[in-house]
């Protein structure tokens, strides 16, 4: 594969232009030039379409004045090693300028293992921080202030048993529930398909995402029960439409989930968020998230009947493609980063996660980390591109691409809505397969230079790189698990064996199982503990093989 | 290296997911790779512990073993795996690796007994090139 | 490989080594001579375990039912060896193999063996090394062996043949009704599962089966229709019960050793069309030979008289090895 001195297009050189297929990241063809005819092919018309940012279907915003009355939120992914070290790192990116926090968890917390559980042998705080007890909970969050800063929680099998050890931790510090103001990603459908950070079958897991939907809806009013995502289906191989269309049949699910366990649409879809990638194509990325406002817009008032405005409002964040960056000359990932985070701003996102430059290679330093918080200060206050509400509206090329975008996400909901829902659908292996399909495409596309990667598979330099890399302190662990075996030792041990009864009993009976889960917290019990406690109600999911 | 014209029978590919990690988007493009060069590929699945991987690999007699990993854990778990290849005479495997592995971490891994990593970037058919051309002969003639 | 050492390998796995068990397996799917002279010291050790074919079309939950089939099984301390059969590309020659997944729960147990193996483009669905494969783990000392197969081609029709106890897989709301169910397979099974049971339109599915059973020909086993659960092991012992109802009924009927004989008949037959066939490609590019071919393509001779020779040629070989 030695491309160093050919440059990509010149295998197509020999065709003329007119036989030559210009393609997006995903694989959609792209028309030399859009005029008002692509317009009137795609059925356009202002008012219905598109309407003024604050309109409905909310194509161009959900609010009238956008980033003129606030800007985006930078929310920084962050979290390695033991709660310490995290904690610091939170403390650094808020004092330069991050005004919301994103935890990342490591892979034991995130399948509900303690770090002393033999499958955690290796995994700890490598991928994101240890959170074994409620006492880890508390040193991570130490001075932060919970009321003023956003927190968001990337974790999902999970996911109950950690923001139950969240609300505890805030009310041992004196803040009520009620005030806490931030999101969990609880989106537990993308695992079975995409990430894979699933714990038990299918059904439990429903009820359990239900169970934070209607905790949150009567006692959290600033929160943000759920971030459906699309971000991990991308990072998997699917393509943009792909993205979209099963995140929103997703979201689609579990609204209608939540409806059957009796909560009224109006009462929590408000509070519903979604979390997509931003991919370096940069006109299909835009056209995808207004696409995405609309058909949420249109499905919230047409299926589900919802009539409170702000229910049909879709908020996301939007996180850069970790799957575009190269180990490879990685200062080339500073320049996807920013057109990856400027495609994001264009498209209206409410929040944002820049990625650092050594991604592909490990846990972001500092150094890095600050260059990607700095990409958005320069997009936010240098660039002018916030100063005015989706000002690529009405661009023939964009407004053809949301149409056709949202024409294909139709196509793959109705087909979802065929196999009998998303559940079905997993259990067929339907967006597996599809994922597994679109990645291998892609991967094809670039053995041929069909697909070029500057730095990897055209224009190489063959360096070795020589970013410094994050070492994280190696005494974290041992100082994680001393404090796991303290907290075992010296927690109340009938108070802790009586939490974990309840929790069992909850769990077996059907009742919303939050306040166990808060109480077991409280015991100091474990997340390993919690979650075998649940293991055994509910079982251990096995993976349909799909290659 | 051996002389890719004198195998006549397909060869048989193990590809495991050691550990916690759930980034199957690597493997699967293997495993599809290695299928459309004619290779027999066995997918193991997420979730593998060494014990369960060289299991695998006795009783499906693979020539290769493939371990995707991308969470960082190679060093930990890689001498685990080894060990259990060993303790069950698994000594001609040829065993490559692919992932997010930093390149320090490469002459470790190949003094364990891994043939060649392959990280991110690295295009299918160099991997599949390398499989092909150190896959064991296993005799039998 | 000298034969000291296939000699060697053979005690390995006659003292039950499992890496023994599968290099010579590997050797006979191969077909090496060590394979053979593996088998052929190791085939008067067969005969003791019993077969059990599982097919049915793909999502039907054939890997889900087989996992679910060895738990139970091993439960009752019997013994399983597992070869899962996935087709081959027919333009590659690869195969991505067996969803193992669902069986790694006993990567620890000895008293299960699961081999995974391609169908590698064998005309007719499964290759005879599933039947050579099957008597190697019948001389290792498994009780029961579970042979599965995707249920496309022509598979169904050899599953048959190499199982004592056929089990056909049958999944609601498939989008394959009754009517795709091919001419043969229905008429093959032993035992119709219909797995699933929760999905709506089991009771139909049920239902069209019994019919199509009445109207097929009449036969001396009725087979039962059981619906399973597999995925939470529901009426996993009902299944059992109806194999193992089978199993009487073939040895009380004589059936068992007429199946077990036409079995060893259809086997003989395909090995010898194999051998047979990969001389005669050799034999038309002999020199004569090619000569013949030359006058046929001039219309000197006709074909049967091409092929005659060929045949001639090729027994002659044969006697003269022999």
């Amino acid at each position: 594969m030695r491309a160093e001195n050919v440059s990509p297009r010149s295998r197509f050189h020999d065709a003329p232009p007119e036989e030559r297929e210009f393609t997006t990241v995903s694989g959609e063809l792209v028309k030399q030039t859009y005029t008002p005819d692509d317009l009137r092919r795609v059925g356009f018309e202002y008012e219905r379409e598109l309407a003024d940012p604050g309109d409905f279907p909310f194509t161009r915003g959900i609010h009238s004045t956008h980033y003129r009355g606030k800007l985006w939120t930078v929310r920084m992914f962050a979290g390695f090693g033991s709660a310490e070290e995290t904690n610091q790192r939170f403390h650094y990116l808020l004092e330069h300028g991050e005004s919301g926090l994103s935890i990342a968890f490591d892979l034991p917390t995130l399948y509900g293992r303690d770090a002393d559980d033999p499958l955690s042998h290796g995994e700890f705080g490598k991928c994101g921080v240890a959170i074994s007890s409620l006492a880890d909970m508390e040193i991570l969050l130490d001075e932060i202030p919970l009321e003023a800063v956003t927190t968001s929680m990337t974790i999902n099998g999970p996911a109950a048993a950690i923001w139950a050890m969240y609300i505890a931790a805030a009310e041992k510090r004196g803040t009520p529930r009620a005030e806490l103001r931030g999101t969990l990603q609880n989106d537990i459908l993308k695992e079975f398909t995409a990430q894979n950070e699933y714990i038990f079958p299918p059904e439990p897991s429903m009820k359990l995402v239900v169970d934070t939907i209607e905790f949150s809806t009567h006692y959290m009013p600033l929160w943000n029960s759920i971030s459906v995502s699309g971000y991990h289906i991308r990072e998997a191989g699917a393509t943009a439409t792909e993205e979209l269309a099963f995140t929103l049949a997703d979201g689609i699910a579990y609204v209608q989930a939540a409806i059957e366990r009796g909560l009224d649409v109006d009462s929590f879809a408000p509070r519903l968020s979604f979390f997509f990638n931003c991919h370096n194509d940069f006109f299909e990325e835009i056209a995808k998230f207004r696409a995405a406002r609309r058909i949420w817009a249109r499905e919230m008032r047409d299926r589900f009947g919802a009539r409170n405005e702000r229910s049909l409002w879709m908020r996301f964040h939007a996180q850069t493609a970790g799957c575009s960056l190269t180990a490879q000359e990685p200062e080339n990932n500073v320049i996807r980063t920013t057109i990856q985070a400027l495609a994001a701003v264009l498209g209206g996102t409410q929040s944002l996660h820049t990625n650092s430059l050594d991604e592909a290679i490990a846990l972001p330093s500092e150094w890095a980390a600050r260059i990607a918080l700095r990409t958005q200060q320069i997009i936010a206050h240098e660039s002018g591109v916030a100063n005015s509400v989706d000002p690529l509206g009405g661009s023939y090329m964009v407004e053809t691409m949301t149409s056709e975008m949202e024409q294909r996400v139709m196509t793959i909901l109705a087909e979802v809505d065929d196999l009998g829902g998303v559940v079905p659908a997993i259990e067929r292996g339907y967006f597996q397969r599809r994922i597994a399909d679109s990645s291998y495409a892609y991967e094809q596309a670039l053995a041929e230079q069909r697909k070029i990667v500057v730095g990897v598979n055209a224009h190489r330099s063959d360096e070795e790189p020589t970013i410094p890399i994050l070492q994280m302190d190696p005494k974290g662990e041992g100082r994680h698990l001393a404090r796991l075996a303290r907290v075992r030792l010296e927690r109340d041990p009938v108070r802790w064996r009586e939490s974990l009864e309840g929790l069992e009993r909850a769990a077996r009976s059907g009742i919303n199982v939050m306040p166990a889960l808060i109480d077991a917290a409280n015991a100091y019990a474990t997340v390993g503990e919690i979650t075998n406690c649940l293991r055994v109600v509910y079982g251990e999911h096995r993976q349909l093989l799909v290659v | 290296m051996l002389d890719v014209e004198t195998r006549t029978t397909p060869i048989r590919v193990l590809i495991a997911k050691p550990g916690l990690d759930g980034h199957d988007r690597g493997a699967k493009v293997m495993a599809r790779a290695l299928r459309d060069a004619g290779m027999e590929v066995i997918y193991t699945g997420l979730f593998q512990t060494p014990e369960m991987i060289a299991r695998a690999a006795i009783d499906e007699d693979v020539d290769v073993i493939g371990l995707s990993i991308l969470s960082g854990a190679h060093l930990a778990l890689f001498p685990k795996i080894f060990a259990q290849l060993r303790a069950a005479g698994l000594d001609d495997v040829l065993v490559v690796a692919g992932g997010t592995i930093p390149s320090e971490d490469v002459d470790p891994l190949k003094a364990l007994g891994v043939a060649a990593v392959f990280g991110p970037g690295t295009p299918m058919e160099t991997a599949v090139r390398f499989i092909r051309e150190h896959a064991p002969l296993r005799g039998g003639e | 490989m000298t034969d000291a050492s296939v000699d060697q390998l053979v005690e390995r796995f006659r003292s039950g080594n499992r890496a023994a068990l599968s290099r010579i397996l590997s050797h006979v799917e191969n077909d090496k001579p060590a394979g053979l002279r593996a088998l052929a010291a190791l085939y008067r050790e067969t005969g003791n375990a019993y077969v059990v074919g599982v097919t049915g079309p793909p999502g039907a939950g054939k890997s889900t039912l087989t996992n679910a089939l060895i738990r139970a099984y091993r439960a009752r301390g019997t013994t399983v060896g597992v070869l899962a059969v996935d087709p081959s590309s027919s333009l590659t020659g690869g195969a991505t193999l067996g969803d193992r997944i669902r069986m790694l729960e006993n990567f620890d147990d000895d008293g299960v063996y699961i081999r995974s193996m391609a169908t590698r483009g064998e005309m007719g669905g499964l290759s005879t090394a599933v039947g050579a494969a099957t008597h190697l783990l019948d001389a290792f000392g498994f009780d029961v062996i579970v042979i599965e197969t995707v249920g496309v081609g022509q598979d169904e029709v050899d599953i048959a043949e190499l199982a004592d106890s056929t089990l056909l897989l049958q999944v609601p709301g498939l989008g394959d009704s009754i009517q795709t169910i091919k001419a043969g397979v229905l008429e093959i099974a032993d035992i119709l599962v219909v797995n699933k049971r929760d999905i709506s339109g089991a009771d139909d599915l049920v239902r069209d089966l019994r019919n199509m059973l009445r109207l097929g020909e009449r036969r001396t086993w009725t087979p039962p229709i059981i619906e399973t659960l597999a995925l939470k092991g529901e009426n996993i012992s009902g299944l059992i019960g109806a194999i193992e109802k089978h199993a009487e009924h073939l040895s009380e009927t004589g059936e068992l050793s007429q199946r077990r004989e036409r079995r060893a008949r259809q086997e003989v037959l395909r090995l010898a069309r194999r051998w047979l066939s990969s001389r005669l490609a050799d034999i038309l590019d002999e020199p004569d030979v090619s000569a013949m071919l030359q006058s046929l393509v001039c219309r000197e001779i006709d074909p049967t008289r091409v092929a005659a020779e060929v045949a001639r040629r090729a027994a002659r070989e044969q006697a003269r090895a022999n």
